[in-house]
């Protein structure tokens, strides 16, 4: 999920096809040089199959983790294959990148990535049946017609199925993918249209379907403890203990190797120092674990703590920074002449990605070879950890993607896959390892906290002309911690003439990582809630000074970094009619905030309608999202499932979630102290795509970051306090705070 | 040895010790693995089953506490009306994102039905706060809940 490019290469189409049990299979590859590293071609691929009674199979190449792609990626194919969706059935794809590409859920880059391509497989597919009808009925190509999986010629008055037609048409001349010609989108039939999830049946009913829900023959459950302080070794452990466990099999305490180089999560992530207890029930096993009585060796990192790092943050503030990341202009100089200024601190804190599922992961080790289930969101990283941790060739290890419950980036990492990979060798028996909510929680890769120290000016004309950002973050070096960096291009870098964003960093010995929406997550609820404050000083209305600031600029600078004011000008004005913005009489303790923000191609602009009660809590009633994500929403359904969750998401980080570190380890250990926004605090969330001619973008993340300082601004509508720190403390709310 | 244990309107014998927790003794000895393991300390709904009709956190209820009761999991609600009711409303609304506490969702949404065949709003907040989606689709959960009440669903 680091941030989202969009390169559009010319590809090249590479077309196999072949008969598969009496029907047509065909694959589809394109080589997209310019979008490989180094010169080597990726491919990227997708299949296609036709049964003769009708039934048309497509599989979604992407691993699933309820973002909808495993509905939305088949629906671009069926849609150009002209068939009806009920005649399709989707299968999901094992991790496969020499035949499907890249296999990734991450950066909202599914539906970007694949649209072109995936309706160029089903155009494929469908410009073969034409072709095979034509041959068989001896009329030309251009009379025949096709429709919900048939061709006709209306002169004749022939009609044929495409199960009649696969066999003939698994033979045809794969056409030339400049012949191809795409649909219209007036004429999109299942593009556009509200679909459920292909998995809906399976859900409702309980099938198994998730990682945690593989069962193998013969196999064994286990439990994986590692130390409260990241890395730390196993000093001792009493295995017999835990052995003597009714039910638990075996012990032991796993060594790993040196990690690999480059993993996404840093020299944290990977297999990591611990003790397996294995038994033939997941219960049986924690029984045995609670035996071990583990002894931790010492380790650097055991002094780290929360409280310490905001100090250290208060002092790196208060010295010249590190490093400059960006400089327009002369912020000094120009700060001297503005009419009004504002200085202020903000901060945020580790979060969890808190999947609902815990991590987990089943592996056979049989003959040499590897045969992994797994719920990753990046299931070829896990095979190259795999097979660089446990010394085998990536060729040996298969990899079969179940779908995730929840993904929000955690999966991105595959440290679970490579301890279940570890556990069910050294077992001699098939292993599902399955983590402890208290695992899944104390071993994330966490979003970084962050300190911002915000200097701001506004001239008498109130035009924002200086911004300086000191940001605190965590690091080594000139070596930023996963996910701990910001884009010197992040607004409103470029629309302020005397802008600098200077950074300092502090050494951290807990992972990191990207969670939806890295770094947007973070630096919207500052950006935005630094921009109300400076509309305050400058006594302008929210809206009104943030489009100034905007200014009539169309797109600034070049992709991959483009940024199109007119755009996010358009979800703003959106958002502030469907609000009523400045036109509706608020009762006393109620408040409307607002907040734009751009990322993963997608601009949004949300309002927030909030309450502020005597006791400083805080209900959220209902938040309108105006949204520009281009021209066309595959699945409208998901799409508003997606924008919906990712409001309340956000509103959930903001108003609770917290790790706290201490001694070098997390406080926090399940939903009791790590507390999620439940039922009875879900506002209502209305929203609204604005259908702009620019290709369509993913919806999996972007609708997050503006909520946050969205409801923070809503809050100083409401009761008059500044939100400067998350997450939001009611305490901090109440009058009595307030006078303080 | 042992225990009886009735789920689904089918009898089975599970060979585990008294305090394993029915989620348990469901998932790893029984093979019943639609109730779904989250928190495991009655936190997050995710293994939500029914006793005799009755709403219960499968990971807090150990198999020696169950005696005759019967078990109902997301794999036999829909045998019921208001769980068919209750499950071809999730369908229709396409409620789920990643789906893991769905169905801990839809048997906290059949118990309330079941015994309140109109529920406020108020009503779904009390009876459902219990159960955690942590994708959040708790604005389609409510919507669902009314169209399987037969109430007006809002926007
Ligand atoms: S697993 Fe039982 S309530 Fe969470
Ligand atoms: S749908 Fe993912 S946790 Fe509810």
């Amino acid at each position: 999920m680091s941030r989202t490019r969009l390169e559009n290469p010319s590809r090249r189409g590479v077309i196999k096809a072949g008969a598969a049990a009496g029907g047509l299979a065909l694959s589809f590859s394109t080589l997209a040089s310019a979008h490989a590293k180094g010169g080597r071609d990726q491919a990227l691929s997708a299949y296609v199959r036709i049964a003769p009674d009708g039934i048309v199979t497509i599989v979604a190449k992407n691993p699933e983790i309820g973002q909808g792609v495993m509905t939305s990626l088949p629906m671009m194919i069926a849609e150009e294959l002209d068939v009806d969706w009920s005649q399709v059935r989707v299968e999901q794809a094992d991790n496969n990148p020499a035949v499907f590409g890249r296999q990734v859920a991450g950066g909202s880059t599914s539906t970007p990535l694949n649209w072109e391509d995936l309706r160029r497989v089903g155009a494929t597919a469908r410009a073969m049946l034409l072709d095979a009808a034509s041959q068989t009925w001896g009329t030309p190509v251009g009379e025949c017609a096709t429709a919900s999986g048939a061709v006709s010629h209306a002169a004749s008055g022939r009609k044929a199925t495409y199960g009649q037609l696969c066999a003939k048409a698994a033979t045809c001349v794969i056409p030339d993918p400049k012949s191809l010609r795409l649909k219209d989108p007036a004429d999109y039939r299942i593009i556009g249209q509200p679909i459920a999830q292909a998995d809906t049946p399976k859900i409702v009913t309980g099938k198994p379907l998730f990682g945690i829900d593989v069962r193998l023959p013969g196999m064994l459950y286990a439990t994986y403890e590692k130390a409260p302080v990241f890395a730390a070794k196993v000093a001792a452990a009493d295995l017999a203990a835990a052995r003597s466990v009714k039910g638990v099999r075996k012990a032991f305490i796993v060594e790993p190797p040196p990690p690999m180089a480059g993993g996404l999560g840093g020299p944290l992530s990977g297999l990591l120092p611990g003790v397996a207890v294995v038994a033939d029930s997941w219960w049986s096993a924690k029984k045995g674990r609670e035996q071990l009585n583990i002894r931790w060796a010492e380790h650097p990192t055991a002094t780290q703590t929360s409280a310490d790092f905001d100090v250290r943050a208060a002092a790196l503030a208060a010295s010249p920074p590190e490093r400059n990341l960006r400089k327009d202009g002369d912020f000094t100089a120009a700060l001297k002449t503005a009419s009004a200024k504002v200085e202020a601190s903000y901060a945020y804190p580790f979060i969890s990605h808190a999947t609902l599922e815990p991590q987990n992961c089943t592996a056979r080790f049989t003959g040499g070879k590897l045969e992994i289930w797994a719920p990753t969101q990046m299931p070829e990283m896990g095979r190259q950890l795999v097979a660089s941790t446990l010394g085998l060739k990536p060729d040996d290890i298969t990899i079969h993607m179940t779908r995730c419950g929840g993904g929000f980036g955690r999966r991105l990492m595959n440290d679970y896959m490579v301890e279940a990979a570890w556990i069910a060798r050294a077992s001699g028996a098939p292993v599902k390892l399955l983590w402890s909510r208290e695992d899944d929680l104390r071993h994330d890769f966490y979003r970084p906290a962050g300190y911002h120290f915000l200097q701001g000016g506004v001239d008498p004309s109130g035009r924002l002309i200086a911004w300086r950002d000191h940001f605190v973050t965590f690091g080594q070096g000139e070596q930023f911690a996963s996910s701990a960096q910001m884009n010197p291009l992040e607004f409103p870098a470029r629309f302020v003439p005397n802008y600098a964003l200077d950074v300092s960093l502090i050494p951290l010995g807990v992972p990191t990582g990207p969670l939806r929406a890295p770094g947007s997550n973070a630096i919207a609820f500052v950006v935005q809630s630094f921009i109300d404050e400076l509309a305050l000083a400058a006594s302008a209305d929210p809206i009104e000074f943030r489009l100034k600031l905007l200014g009539d600029h169309g797109l600034v600078g070049e992709a991959p970094g483009a940024y199109h004011a007119g755009r996010m000008r358009g979800v703003l004005k959106a958002a502030a009619e469907m609000s009523g913005w400045g036109k509706t009489a608020l009762a006393h303790g109620m408040g409307m905030g607002v907040a734009f923000h751009f990322s993963h191609q997608g601009y949004f602009a949300e309002v927030v309608l909030a309450s502020v009660s005597d006791q400083g809590e805080v209900k959220v009633h209902k938040v309108w999202v105006a949204a520009d994500v281009g021209r066309q929403i595959v699945n409208p359904s998901g799409a508003l499932n997606q924008v919906q969750g990712s409001v309340i998401d956000g509103i959930s980080e903001a108003l609770g979630q917290k790790i706290t570190i201490e001694a070098g380890r997390v406080v926090e250990s399940n939903f009791n102290d790590y507390p999620l926004l439940r039922m009875p605090d879900a506002p209502k969330v209305e929203v609204k795509f604005l259908k702009t001619d620019f290709p369509p973008t993913g919806l999996g993340e972007p609708a997050l970051p503006p909520v946050v300082p969205a409801l923070a601004n809503a809050i100083f509508a409401a009761c008059g306090v500044r939100v400067r720190s998350l997450p939001i403390d009611p305490a901090a709310l109440k009058p009595t705070a307030k006078a303080a | 040895m042992g225990y009886r244990l009735i789920i689904n309107g089918k009898s089975y014998d599970a060979d585990v010790d008294g305090e394993m927790p029915l989620l348990w003794a469901m998932r790893d000895a029984l093979g019943i693995v639609g109730p779904k393991y989250g928190c495991g300390i009655g936190y997050c709904g995710a293994c939500t089953v029914h006793m005799d009709g009755v709403s219960v956190r499968s990971c807090q209820v150990p198999v020696s506490a169950i005696g005759p009761a019967r078990i109902t999991t997301i794999e036999g609600v829909g045998a019921g009306d208001v769980g068919r009711r209750v499950q071809a409303a999730w369908s229709a609304l396409d409620v789920a994102q990643c789906g893991y506490c769905q169905a801990g969702q839809i048997m906290s949404a059949t118990a309330l039905i079941a015994a309140n065949p109109k529920p406020s709003d108020a009503d779904i907040d009390a009876a459902m706060a219990g159960n955690l989606c942590r994708c959040a689709t708790y604005v389609r959960i409510r919507a669902a809940i009314k169209l399987a009440s037969g109430q007006p669903q809002e926007a």
